[in-house]
């Protein structure tokens, strides 16, 4: 039988304990309210808006060594529809033999029906301030925004789209690199975070959904709009994995498998995110 | 050249709601790029709002406001389909003028 003395210790431990819960909640909500309210004040300026504008520009002027436009550039709902079409990508092209994601399309386009080089076409895939802008960003988000408050729709019923996404999911949880990291050691459970930035579980559906309908996203910290493919690159370098190729298979198998766990929500982008 | 801006102009109740998004580096001279030099600073000086030809703001920037800055005001009065004129003018002398119709 225990003594007073001891259970008044175990009563401590226990009131410590769930003083250090609440405390962590507390945070998490002011947090998150403090978060959202900043986000909810920016709703109406979304600087991500300056590069759909010129996204929307690019879209219909004549471009490359060939003077075509992007209205020729079948997204998979047929040339030059953008309406929807960031909702249903990833999907198998057969014109390219490949199944591809809407950044990696812009750049075929780019090569194949405007003449640039690979190398042309992908010479900024990254934004750094208004020297260095980036063309497919804004593309990104002008596409994107073409699908605000359309269902996320990935359809796995194509085998080559299917495989993508089982490879895609597989290297979602795959371990390597100097720490032994895996896209899951951040992302499968709730509540982990990077400094003050929760992280998504994106192993449940809400967790995908809420991600992966806010990106592309306007990144306050860096004063740029992102893409998908920048956020793949950048959480490979925060695993001090090799750098994620631009479009490489690797890239589209695990937007393929976030995209497809995101099916059913309503695509809200680009975000803003801080 | 600069980027257009992104300006709407709303009517609510007896005033006029305009809202309005800039695209400028506004580089505040305090950071260095990846050799070590400084980046010289680059920001919007003065901004100038009309309203059919009659001034309703005029502002001037330092370089503390963020790049791609957002700023929102009201103004009294206003009718749907007047003029919303915005000029910013940066330390380069470089402007840019855009116009919105208050919906």
């Amino acid at each position: 039988m225990p003594s007073i003395h001891s259970l008044r210790l175990i009563v401590g431990v226990a009131a410590i304990a769930a003083a250090t819960l609440a405390g962590s909640a507390f945070a998490q909500t002011t947090l998150e309210n403090a978060s959202a309210k900043y986000r909810q004040d920016l709703a109406d300026g979304n600087p991500a808006d300056l590069w759909v504008a010129r996204g929307q520009e690019m879209w219909k002027e004549p471009r490359g060594p060939r003077k075509v436009s992007f209205e020729s550039c079948d997204l998979g709902l047929g040339p030059g529809v953008v309406k929807g079409a960031y909702a249903q990508l990833p999907r198998w092209f057969a014109d390219a033999g490949r199944v591809m994601d809407l950044e990696t399309r812009l750049v075929w386009c780019m090569v194949n029906q405007q003449g640039y080089t690979h190398a042309d076409a992908t010479k900024q895939t990254f934004g750094n301030g208004s020297r260095h802008r980036s063309d497919l960003e804004a593309l990104t988000a002008y596409v994107a925004k073409q699908s605000d408050g359309v269902k996320m729709n990935v359809s796995l019923a194509d085998p080559h789209v299917r495989e993508m996404y089982d490879v895609g999911k597989k290297a979602f949880f795959y371990r390597a690199g100097t720490h032994d990291f895996a896209c899951a050691t951040c992302h499968a459970a709730d509540d982990l975070r990077i400094r003050l930035q929760y992280l998504p579980n994106l192993t449940e559906p809400a967790g995908a959904q809420k991600a992966y309908t806010t990106w592309p996203a306007y990144r306050v910290a860096q004063g740029e709009t992102r893409t998908f493919q920048w956020r793949l690159h950048d959480c490979f370098r925060q695993q001090r994995f090799p750098d994620l190729i631009y479009g490489s298979d690797l890239s589209i198998a695990l937007t393929t498998y976030l995209a497809a766990s995101a099916n059913g929500a309503v695509y809200a982008g680009p975000g803003i995110k801080l | 050249m600069a980027d257009p801006m992104k300006i709407r102009a709303n009517l609510v109740g007896d005033s006029t709601e305009v809202k309005v998004l800039m695209s400028h580096e506004m580089d505040t001279g305090l950071v260095k790029d990846k050799d070590g030099k400084i980046i010289p600073a680059w920001w919007i000086q003065t901004v100038k709002v009309t309203h059919n030809d009659k001034v309703v703001l005029t502002a001037q920037w330092g370089t503390a406001v963020s790049k791609n800055p957002f700023m929102s005001f009201k103004f009294k009065g206003g009718a749907k389909g007047d003029k919303v004129t915005i000029t910013w003018v940066d330390n380069h002398n470089d402007s840019r003028t855009d116009t919105a119709l208050i919906a």
